[in-house]
């Protein structure tokens, strides 16, 4: 994975709660067996709409998302994720996001930033404003910061995925360095769970 | 203090714990279907990592799948790739496959339950949202992106922070006529989509304990809906009765070391829980969804609600567009809504208690004309067990289309697909935007109202029929 320590890029503000992972890529859509190639379904219902934010010239090259509460509920699909990240966002910001969905993101690179309701609410308003504007998210510090410096503000992420992030670390890696543990685990399992295969 | 049910089955399967770091959890059975593991495996391939534990997984044919013909080739090539490139990674890789035609094939959280595989106690992930309907049993089951399957099979764990634990106690006992998916509606409604994020669920109370294990898999299943990381429910004779002969399940000496560990499994007495919630069963009714997300919904007997009911702006913009997508006009009786199409089927109605329930409203009955109704076993055993039942016979005679397994219309991915504008009342888990199909319209019901509904025409409950002449 790639480190992520700050991304500056053009803002894209989706005014919409409740965004499920079903909005961000129809069931149709999921049936590649590659992780790339899933930006032509990103959004693919509203995008048939000309006003729709992403059909805006001005947004064509945005890279940070900011979006309303409770974003990416629904299916585990982690193909939300690759679309958009193969659309070209690097970043998105949300009140709350659904808990599969940021794990998927924090696995496969994407930072969903947590941030006040009333910070997107101004976020919004400033790439209203100033359509095009970009915006400045800094990992390392956990802020996120207009070009003009109208809205600076704090956002969350846990500890873990930050660091993970920062390093770009491989995850299956690190916990293949607990193979003993794991090993030692095994051997303590009752003879009465369930197998899939019996030898 | 004592302990929660979930923090003795989480603490049960701790690896590693370390401060400052997510826990290394163990994964004791690990569901696999065609849509969510295909990069995982490319990523096994790549890195030249094995399956660490393939007699701890399962893989299945479900989201794909084509419920007509289904003895056919997949006439979708795309589909037919993603099914075919499973069967490559299951042979590959040495993982236990029921593919299409096979008869333990059906719907990945109906075939686990079947087989005897799904016990309490354990910790099951699948790339899949709705997995938490195996915590019905007093396991830890929730649903995991493609990365983390990719994790699990290399590794057989995941890191995972501990959740915080909610309480969902229901009192009382349901009237007659509602049922499970009613009662999991009418707690979305009341928590919104988001009312359980970050909480592994414990649902508990008189109305839990009352359940068949079919209606807790029901309630579980929905836990998703609201947001909750896992909703469970602790084990007690009415799971160990449903466990007991299953294919899989512990015999002899096993089965009563198997049993003793799984009473244990309750949550003490003097154990807190972060949150909790109170709900009274015996005033629920049969309940609907006007919307398009699972919290949005009212009694079959209210009305289409107005955007002006609600305080908050953002409610009230969800509320406004949710109508226009669904065509729906404020005030409106849910009653006299029109459907097109009833499906009752998906891994929330799709065992053979809710077929079961559906042919005893139907039976007797037509459907109504300019209506279709789809009735999709959750897997082949379920439809093997409702014809050895008669129950085919019951939906073929009222006009109902008999269908094979998988997941079939509850997503828009295989041909059972609503068109643009169609209405639906189904008995599935999502009423998102498009998710049945572009443009199509759904209302999440119970299994005894989309029956009903079928035979009327307009949203309905059994009470609404006029007595079957049989």
């Amino acid at each position: 994975m790639d480190k992520f320590t700050t991304h500056t890029g053009v803002g894209v503000p989706l005014r919409r709660s409740n965004v499920d992972t079903d909005q961000i890529i129809p069931a149709v859509y999921l049936k590649r067996v590659t992780r790339t190639g899933f930006e032509d379904g990103l959004f693919a219902a509203w995008r048939n709409d000309p006003e729709f934010v992403l059909n805006q010239d001005v947004y064509a090259e945005g890279t940070v998302l900011v979006a309303g509460p409770d974003f990416g509920t629904g299916s585990s699909r982690e193909h939300a994720v690759w679309a958009l990240q193969n659309y070209g966002f690097k970043v998105v910001l949300s009140a709350r996001f659904a808990d599969i969905f940021r794990g998927n993101s924090g696995k496969a690179g994407l930072l969903a930033a947590q941030t006040d309701e009333k910070v997107i609410q101004r976020l919004w308003t400033y790439l209203e404003d100033n359509p095009g504007g970009e915006i400045t998210v800094d990992l390392e510090s956990k802020t996120v910061r207009t070009a003009d410096g109208s809205v600076e503000d704090s956002f969350d992420i846990d500890d873990y995925t930050r660091w993970r992030l920062l390093e770009g670390l491989d995850d299956i890696g690190i916990t293949l360095g607990h193979e003993a543990d794991i090993a030692s685990y095994e051997t303590t399992r009752p003879s009465w769970k369930p197998a899939t295969q019996h030898v | 203090m004592g302990k929660t049910l979930a923090e003795k089955v989480w603490d049960e399967h701790v690896v590693r714990s370390t401060q400052g770091e997510p826990d290394l959890l163990y994964i004791d059975l690990h569901l696999i279907h065609e849509v969510t593991s295909p990069q995982a495996f490319d990523g096994l391939r790549l890195a030249g990592r094995k399956v660490r534990r393939p007699d701890l997984t399962l893989a299945t044919e479900d989201h794909n799948v084509p419920t007509v013909d289904w003895d056919k080739p997949i006439a979708d090539p795309v589909s037919k790739t993603q099914v075919d490139t499973l069967r490559r990674n299951a042979e590959e890789f040495g993982v236990r496959l029921h593919p299409l035609g096979d008869v333990e094939q059906g719907i990945v959280h109906v075939v686990g339950p079947q087989l005897g595989l799904t016990q309490p106690g354990m910790t099951i992930v699948c790339g899949d949202s709705h997995t938490s309907t195996h915590g019905a049993f007093g396991a830890i089951a929730f649903g995991i992106g493609t990365s983390e399957v990719e994790h699990v099979l290399a590794t057989q764990t995941l890191p995972q922070a501990k959740p915080k634990t909610m309480a969902v106690t229901v009192n009382g006992s349901l009237p007659d006529g509602v049922t499970a998916k009613d009662l999991v509606l009418t707690l979305i409604a009341h928590t919104g989509t988001g009312g359980g994020q970050g909480y592994i669920v414990e649902y508990r109370g008189q109305a839990i304990e009352e359940l068949s294990m079919e209606g807790r898999m029901t309630v579980c299943n929905m836990s998703i809906e609201w947001g909750a990381k896992a909703g469970m429910i602790a084990p007690d004779e009415t799971t160990f009765a449903y466990i007991e002969g299953k294919p899989e399940a512990p015999k002899g000496a096993d089965w009563d070391a198997a049993v003793q560990h799984w009473k244990s499994l309750r949550t003490d007495d003097d154990a807190v829980f972060d949150a909790e919630i109170v709900l009274d069963a015996a005033e629920m009714t049969p309940f609907v969804t006007w919307g398009t997300n699972p919290g949005q919904g009212v009694p079959l007997g209210a009305t289409v609600p107005d955007p002006d009911d609600f305080e908050d702006a953002t409610d009230r913009t969800a509320t406004e567009n949710a109508l226009e997508y669904m065509g729906l006009t404020a005030g409106t009786p849910m009653r006299e809504i029109k459907v097109d199409t009833v499906f009752v089927g998906s891994c929330t109605n799709g065992r053979i208690e809710d077929l079961r329930l559906a042919a005893e409203v139907i039976e007797g009955h037509q459907v109504a004309e300019g209506t279709r109704l789809l009735v999709v076993p959750g897997s082949v055993r379920v439809r093997m067990q409702a014809e050895a039942e008669g129950l085919d016979k019951v939906f073929l005679a009222a006009g109902a289309e008999w269908r094979g397994a998988g997941c079939s219309m509850c997503l828009g991915m295989n041909p059972d697909q609503l068109t643009p504008g169609e209405r639906s009342a189904s008995t599935s888990n999502r009423n998102f935007e498009g998710r049945q199909g572009k443009g199509g319209r759904t209302h999440l019901v119970s299994v005894p109202v989309a029956a009903a509904t079928a035979v009327r025409g307009t949203l309905s409950s059994p009470a609404d029929l006029v007595p079957a002449t049989v």
